[in-house]
């Protein structure tokens, strides 16, 4: 039994990694219709620039609040410049170019960072509580990526900025018409994913341990958290990291041995998704002709 | 139909093709070949390929520091007056890239021999090619078992102690100090991670099935390693042999930590460095790790006074300045290159490439200056293992301190 | 997906005559001296170039594969590298354990490949867009760990080396330019054989439920079983190109079969141009020479050259070089033949 609520709260812990790169993937996905595959890596290289002011003697929490400055400009800037061109050609195109950049993040900060493991330092006290069952570390990235959601949630709700998102993303053409810069709503939308990215990266780093694959594997969970809470929810997307976490800790333990464990969780997650195509939480939309 | 017809015009345009071309390949093939490929009066061309890229670029650093050191030995006039020309091209740690960028510097660069190539599956992917075309393949840069074996594969050469003597060297220690031991192991599920697995069974013998009481793999895509650590701990071990990367093992010491166990705990000589890897896991969480180790730890305290280090570190600061100090990559690239150019002098003006097998198989005890002390470099006809020796260590908080004689691990 | 691919199919309608010869004459007489210029080309570089070239067209096929695929019926796959893998390991496995030669593995390996990719297409039928994505994800993720698991079959992380493979006697061939005419062959019979699929019945109806599967349905097509055929196909061909990779590089190891494989198809099959055949080849030029171009401009930063090269070529071609060039070099005909109408 104490094995299994360890597993449970590792997997939480975890998990809420999951959900708040998931989260991010999601917010893109509901602005421009687009998976973002470079989301890990710009999280990672916002985390980097973390490190560095926090290295050149900034307190923590300035640290943090100017990164995610930096971070939503930076989105805001990559959508406009790098993004806008493939705007209107296939989605595939989009798709490579978010790879190409992926690529591109990765290897600079390979380059500016070198590939050695970086300690990160945690704004929270590492100590263990409830019985060894999980760390203050872990409950804080718990608490923050929930903390994030409820944000969001309130942004889009209850401020107009949010509406005129929510009404670009579904509808430009009826969103222009009503005088909505479409435009500047997509770069707002990455700007808030790639801040989201910077906190979520911010968080892990203390835990996973700083380099340029700090990101990598989490990427591809987050993107089956986001489908598997449906990725148009952003709540969705918190509960499908949660579900992930959790459930490839318990395979891993009980199902099956270590060695198929990540097979054996992509494979009840399709499970899953065979039954519920949009996700857990997700609508599906209907055409009509 | 259409597609016989145009097949059949074709055909004769192909044949006569065909004649010409060879015509003119098998003139080229008679020109070639009258002297020696890769050495002249004045340069060494040198061939490498390392992972620039993809999931294994970390280790790219020791290509640069190699380039680096070799910048060096050429400031200093080179070897026997001839400059060393590194050419190290990027496999992406993938096979086909590999024998891709490995023939293109045997045909097209023509170097003398090929040097460190990195990883198992990638030289794995090119020994029969360079064993067939007499090619040397010194020094490769992996801990696999399989090098050292001068009868079927007389080209090809390990340098560093296998992972399985390593895992050995544990069992052995843990028969004779602890012979009840529940072990668990934690292996990444590559060549690395199972060699350890396996070279501790060996160790162990017939009481490897009841002391082995727990294994988990994880892969390097795997965020974090916590469940699995979880697990072990469940499984009732009082001991547990760590084969895992830096990071990783950083991940385990802390867990295990933090769960409040405290297991007899071996880890594989790669995850030693005091920066990178015990001290993000908490160098207080670190207290009693056991390793085994052939060189110095570069971050470790008490070498900072010696000449070596200081001579590493003036290196360092000159010709690889870009890298970081603490990685034990750059100190590892630092002293397989030392390795290669003593082979290299000692061939003198025969630069032929049996003489330089020859001469890397006649390597009598060479002291290299990050060698831990009583550990040297030593190869013969028969022994294809250069570095056979290790020196088990345990970490005290602050230093490895290093404990018992030097072991020589029984090749395979 | 919303926003469409363009179909290439060269405008057959537009000219009928050209200097005497009708176009059907004129593509025969280009396709021959592509073909005899292809297979001379070995014979005028040296074996390394000759050894590139073999992988350039063995990629290409398994972009040709992917094209059909997503492409032509709307289908994206991130997961064609596992597919690669499992020819590749049929034929190695034929080849070591059973001592099958090796011609005679290519053909077991596409079937195994085909096989496999029915068996996926059919749950596929449920997902679609960036769920499609993800379950062909899982594929490329979780081949290389199901390679290494089931380590009596594959070698597990060791792999298995294969003997080399020795031309037959009497062609005065050598190794490196036999595999390339053998490859080169392979593709021509690849190309054949997508061209007769996709400019018929089969390619009508996969273009149709890629455009608008509800239009096509209506319309009496079987969607699921064209969807699932598709996929079948698509991997037929990508198990056959992993085949002769296996066979020509000699070796097959996991690590020669992650996630970056797929995503390396991916890649050049949009940059040659998805809905294309002969993009396809292009692809495959893309995926064999770009990096090692960003290895030689770089040694610091090699990747992020390629991840550069990928942006420029969607920012100038969205439609992929094929794709892009090929209407406008329609157009062109048209043009040419307008003025010389003008000038009769």
């Amino acid at each position: 039994m104490h094995q299994f609520l360890q597993q449970v709260f590792s997997g939480l812990a975890v998990g809420a990694v999951y959900g708040s790169v998931a989260l991010a993937l999601v917010m893109i996905y509901r602005a421009t219709d687009l998976i973002n595959f470079a989301q890990g890596e710009m999280a990672m290289f916002s985390t980097y620039i973390a490190w560095t002011l926090v290295n050149a003697g900034l307190p923590f929490w300035a640290a943090f609040v100017l990164t995610l400055a930096i971070s939503f400009l930076g989105g805001m800037t990559l959508e406009r410049i790098v993004i806008r061109p493939v705007e209107n050609a296939p989605v595939l195109a989009a798709v490579i170019v978010t790879i190409g950049l992926a690529l591109i993040f990765n290897s600079l900060a390979g380059w500016i960072y070198t590939y050695t493991v970086q300690e990160f330092p945690s704004p929270f006290p590492d100590r263990p509580i409830l019985g060894a069952l999980i760390t203050t570390n872990d409950l804080g990235v718990i608490i923050v990526t929930l903390l994030m959601l409820l944000l969001l949630f309130l942004f889009f709700r209850f401020t107009s900025t949010g509406l005129a998102m929510r009404a670009a993303a579904q509808n430009p053409v009826s969103a222009r018409l009503c005088g909505i810069p479409v435009g500047r709503m997509l770069a707002i939308g990455w700007g808030l994913a790639a801040a989201i990215g910077a906190t979520a990266g911010i968080m892990v780093a203390p835990v996973l341990f700083l380099d340029p694959y700090m990101m990598g594997g989490v990427l591809l969970y987050a993107f089956a958290s986001a489908l598997l809470g449906g990725i148009g929810s952003p709540v969705g997307a918190v509960v499908g990291g949660l579900i992930v976490g959790v459930t490839e800790n318990l395979v891993g333990t009980y199902l099956i041995a270590s060695q198929l464990k990540l097979t054996v969780a992509l494979v009840l997650i399709i499970l899953v998704l065979v039954f519920k195509p949009h996700g857990l939480l997700g609508t599906g939309i209907v055409q009509r002709v | 139909m259409a597609m016989k017809r145009s097949l059949l015009t074709g055909l004769p345009m192909a044949g006569f093709l065909v004649v010409g071309g060879l015509g003119l390949a098998g003139g080229l093939a008679l020109a070639a070949g009258q002297y020696v490929p890769g050495a002249s009066d004045t340069e060494i061309k040198i061939g490498n390929t390392m992972p620039y890229s993809g999931p294994a670029s970390s280790y790219g650093a020791i290509g640069k520091a190699e380039t680096a050191y070799f910048a060096m030995i050429n400031d200093q006039g080179g070897v026997n007056g001839r400059k060393i020309n590194f050419i190290s091209r990027d496999d992406s740690y993938s096979p086909p890239k590999t024998v891709e960028q490995v023939r293109k510097l045997v045909e097209e660069d023509q170097v003398l021999l090929t040097f460190n190539l990195l990883g198992t599956p990638p030289n794995t992917a090119v020994q029969g090619y360079l064993n067939e075309n007499k090619v040397p393949q010194l020094f490769v840069a992996t801990g696999a078992d399989k090098w050292n074996d001068p009868k079927n594969h007389p080209w090809t050469m390990g340098w560093q102690p296998s992972y399985r003597i390593e895992a050995r060297i544990y069992a052995r220690y843990i028969l004779q100090n602890m012979p009840n031991a529940k072990i668990a192991v934690l292996y990444q599920n590559d060549d690395f991670g199972k060699d350890y697995l396996i070279g501790l069974r060996e160790g162990l013998g017939d009481k490897a099935d009841k002391m082995i009481v727990a294994t988990q793999s994880y892969e390097t895509t795997d965020p974090t390693v916590d469940s699995q650590v979880v697990a072990m701990q469940n499984s009732g071990a009082d001991t547990i042999l760590t084969a895992a990367i830096p990071k990783f093992a950083a991940q385990v010491i802390r867990k295990v930590y933090d769960i409040g166990w405290k297991p007899t705990h071996f880890l594989s000589n790669v995850s030693t460095s005091v920066k990178i890897a015990l001290q993000p896991a908490g160098l207080e969480k670190s207290i009693g790790i056991i390793s085994a180790g052939y060189g110095k730890e570069i971050t470790d305290p008490k070498w900072q006074s010696t000449q070596e280090y200081k001579d590493w570190l003036a290196w360092m600061q000159k010709y690889n300045p870009q890298a970081s100090i603490a990685d034990a990559n750059n100190s590892y690239g630092y002293g397989v290159s030392q390795t290669l150019i003593a082979v290299l002098k000692a061939c003198g003006n025969n630069l032929m490439r049996e003489n330089v097998m020859k001469q890397a198989a006649s390597i009598h005890d060479l002291k290299l200056p990050l060698l831990l002390p009583g550990i040297s470099v030593s190869t013969s006809a028969t022994d294809f293992a250069p570095i056979k020796q290790m020196q088990l260590e345990k970490f005290d908080g602050t230093t490895w301190e290093m404990f018992g004689p030097v072991i020589s691990g029984a090749s395979s | 997906m919303s926003k469409g691919f363009a179909v290439v199919v060269p405008d057959r309608a537009a000219v009928s005559q050209y200097a005497g010869l009708s176009v059907g004459a004129w593509r025969w007489i280009g396709a021959l001296i592509a073909v005899a210029l292809a297979a001379a080309l070995p014979f005028t570089v040296s074996n390394y170039h000759v050894f590139e070239l073999t992988m350039v067209m063995i990629y290409a096929i398994a972009v040709l594969g992917l094209n059909i695929l997503t492409g032509f019926n709307g289908q994206i796959s991130l997961g064609h590298g596992a597919f690669f893998a499992a020819g590749a390991y049929t034929t190695a496995i034929l080849m070591q354990r059973y001592g099958v030669p090796y011609w005679a593995t290519v053909l077991p390996a596409g079937l195994i490949s085909f096989v496999l990719g029915v068996l996926f297409g059919l749950p596929a039928l449920r997902f679609e867009g960036p769920y499609l994505a993800l379950v062909t994800l899982s594929m490329a993720l979780a081949t290389p760990q199901l390679l290494k698991y089931f380590d009596n079959w594959t070698g597990g992380v060791q792999g298995i080396n294969l003997a080399k493979v020795v031309p037959p006697p009497g062609l005065g061939l050598d190794h490196d330019r036999w595999l390339y005419l053998l490859v080169l062959v392979v593709l021509i019979v690849a190309i054949r054989v997508a061209a007769n699929i996709l400019h018929g019945r089969t390619g009508r109806a996969l273009v149709a439920i890629r455009d608008h599967p509800i239009a096509a349905a209506a319309m009496g097509i079987n969607n699921a079983r064209y969807k699932t055929l598709a996929f079948g196909i698509s991997t037929l061909f990508t198990g056959v190109a992993g085949s002769l990779a296996a066979i020509v590089v000699s070796y097959v190891s996991p690590e020669g079969y992650g996630m970056f494989l797929s995503i390396a198809f991916l890649v050049g099959s949009t940059i040659g141009g998805i809905a294309t055949i002969s993009g396809a080849l292009v692809g495959g030029l893309f995926i064999e020479f770009v990096p090692n171009f960003a290895n030689d401009i770089s040694d610091a930063a090699p990747a992020a050259l390629y991840g550069l090269a990928m942006l420029l070529f969607m920012y100038a071609m969205p439609l992929g070089v094929v794709g892009s060039l090929a209407p406008l070099f329609t157009r062109w005909l048209r043009q040419a033949r307008a003025r010389g109408s003008g000038r009769n």
